[in-house]
């Protein structure tokens, strides 16, 4: 009997995610009787600090393994990167913050290690169930820490809805995995895309139906209109950390997925995809933008900010090319740093009882606190598109890569949207600089831990908007086998 | 082609047909005497007593999940055993490993006091 090729350096890096999330777990069970959870934070920390340096010395090198399921590839390692950098912030922003809010069980760490697995698995897997079960792993862990305040009913009510509604979306995904295995009969990603050329099945009813799941499948967790609904309400009810999590982590795996697949599996399909993704990537943007600038809450603005920002990336993928890709990853690692940064800060602002997450909290707060303020105007602005900040320059290469394919329209329709969204990121900063506050914050604690993260959030969005090339590079470098 | 599936519809149809016929004959045959205690919701020898919106012990259902889980998990034993042989050391760390992240959960979920009724 011929034994399967095992290669465990392949994944060592998930190994090592997936050991320290188990150790946590043990950990925390045994010393179970310490009040201060933040030790286990300490230890999370490692253990990413590890699977990341561990993924760094595989770059360079592409690996198929395991029968061809799992592919460790530039692309692979870019976006192994990225969950990783977004796993270290939100830990760092979480010690203090499930602290004070009461949440701090040692579950915490282990479920955003197993998330961030998830998500790494989603990336580099080139079998369709691999992908799956990375997002199925992802996605479960996230709908325990969306309820994780489990006597704050918006919390729970964010846990059921992200749970109810993710679980009938990964339905609509698993069954155009289906269709796709029914008409190909192969689930490698290589294989349905030599299948689909060679029989000529680009007018398949079935592939196309699966075309067409898959696209709600994955859109639902990249939160693109229509199917952005939940977003608001959880990102609104989970713990504010958490919704940085979700906002940039599970949105960056679901682009992973989607852009592996289709540019790998189906790409005959492209010009049937391009004409959804283009009214889907218009109405995202559309709506994420205006409805947000009516919201009184920073957290369902910033909610619906990453909306439009799905819909950004999805110019990216209209366009296709080289540009268009490299720069959805650019996109993603800057809105990484920014979201999250922008996130620490409507934590920092809040106490226990009082998290102060109404817009109008935040008038006058510029000289009284002058440096979390500072950090919060640099985040809105990266956001809202202005140099020399990351934002602006992943918006700018997402813009020109579908200049550059003839999407004129597509590329319009999208400045006009990122000027629109300047208006409520900069209300944000004048209600801070040139408001009288209309009551006292007082009493603020500043976890060092989430300053850390602050200033690490602040150093990658000017990095990548001062010295955009070497990211960009590295990104162009990353895309090389994929197209 | 299809006519191999023949045998799966004829059997559905069966399923169905007798199924229709045990809810009509019970309908048209059985005899029927209507009490209060009969038309009230949830009778299941119990009066009802109270809301049911209120907070109830869980601990069977924790038991009866996590017994669930070890359950199914140990059907993996079974083709495991059948190509163990052939397979040697490679399946008997794979299985070490399975057990292995197994043990974890058991260790977590004992220790968590999931299984204590008290």
């Amino acid at each position: 009997m011929k034994l399967p090729e095992i290669d465990l350096c392949l994944i060592a890096p998930e190994i090592i995610v997936a050991a320290f999330g188990f150790f946590v777990l043990l950990v925390d069970v045994f010393f179970s009787k310490r009040e201060n959870k933040a030790y286990l934070g300490w230890i999370s920390l490692v253990g990413i600090f590890f699977a990341g340096a561990l993924a760094v010395t595989q770059a360079g090198s592409v690996k198929s393994g395991f029968e061809g399921m799992f592919i460790s590839d530039g692309y692979a390692l870019f976006f192994r990167i990225t969950f990783l950098i977004i796993a270290f912030l939100t830990v760092l922003i979480s010690m203090g913050y499930t602290q004070r809010e009461g949440i701090a069980f040692g579950e915490y760490y282990a479920l955003i290690l197993f998330a961030t697995l998830g998500m790494m698995l989603m990336a580099a897997g080139t079998h369709l169930v691999i992908i799956f079960l990375g997002l199925e792993t992802m996605s479960i862990s996230i709908y325990i820490l969306a309820g994780m305040m489990r006597e704050d009913k918006r919390s729970v009510e964010a846990a059921l809805k992200y749970f109810l509604l993710g679980a009938f979306a990964t339905g609509f995904l698993l069954y155009g995995i289906a269709l796709i295995y029914g008409a190909t009969g192969s689930l490698y990603l290589k294989d349905v895309a030599s299948y689909i050329a060679s029989k000529n099945l680009l007018r398949n009813p079935m592939l196309l139906m699966s075309l067409v799941f898959l696209t709600i499948g994955f859109g639902f967790k990249i939160a693109s209109v229509p199917f952005h609904m939940w977003t608001p309400d959880v990102y609104e009810g989970a713990p504010t950390s958490i919704t940085a999590f979700m906002a940039t982590g599970v949105k960056a795996a679901g682009f992973s997925a989607l852009v592996r697949v289709f540019f790998s599996a189906l790409p005959g399909f492209r010009p049937d995809w391009t004409s959804i993704m283009w009214l889907i990537a218009v109405a995202t943007m559309t709506v994420g933008n205006i409805v947000a600038i009516s919201q009184s809450n920073i957290k369902r603005m910033l909610a619906y900010s990453s909306i439009a920002h799905a819909g950004y990336i999805l110019v990216a993928f209209v366009a296709g090319n080289d540009l268009g890709v490299s720069g959805i990853l650019f996109y993603l690692m800057a809105y990484a740093f920014m979201n999250i940064g922008a996130f620490t800060c409507v934590i920092l602002l809040g106490k226990k009882g009082e998290e102060n997450t109404l817009i109008r909290d935040y008038a006058g707060i510029g000289f009284k606190y002058p440096l979390l303020s500072a950090a919060m105007t640099i985040f809105l602005l990266s956001m809202a598109g202005i140099p020399p900040l990351g934002g602006f320059m992943a918006k700018f290469y997402v813009f020109s890569a579908a200049v550059k394919e003839k999407f004129y329209w597509l590329a319009i329709l999208g400045v006009l949207n990122s000027a629109v969204s300047v208006y409520y990121y900069l209300r944000v900063t004048v209600l801070m600089y040139f408001r009288e506050p209309e009551r006292e914050i007082t009493g603020l604690q500043f976890s060092p831990a989430a300053v850390a993260a602050l200033v690490l959030a602040v150093i990658g969005t000017l990095y990548m908007g001062i010295f955009p090339s070497n990211v960009l590079s590295f990104a162009q470098k990353s895309i090389a086998g994929l197209m | 082609m299809l006519i191999e599936y023949l045998a799966i519809l004829i059997y559905i149809a069966i399923a169905i047909g007798f199924a229709l016929f045990a809810v009509v004959a019970s309908h048209l045959l059985g005899q029927r005497k209507r009490t209060a205690l009969k038309e009230a919701p949830y009778e299941c020898g119990m009066t009802t007593v109270g809301s049911s919106f209120r907070r109830i012990p869980i601990k069977y259902y924790i038991i009866a999940m996590l017994f669930l889980l070890f359950d199914i998990e140990v059907v993996f034993l079974y083709p495991w055993a059948v190509v163990f042989k052939q397979m040697k050391s490679f399946a008997f760390i794979s299985m070490a490993v399975f057990i292995g992240i197994l043990l974890i959960a058991y260790i977590y979920i004992w220790k968590k006091g999931a299984l204590e009724w008290e």
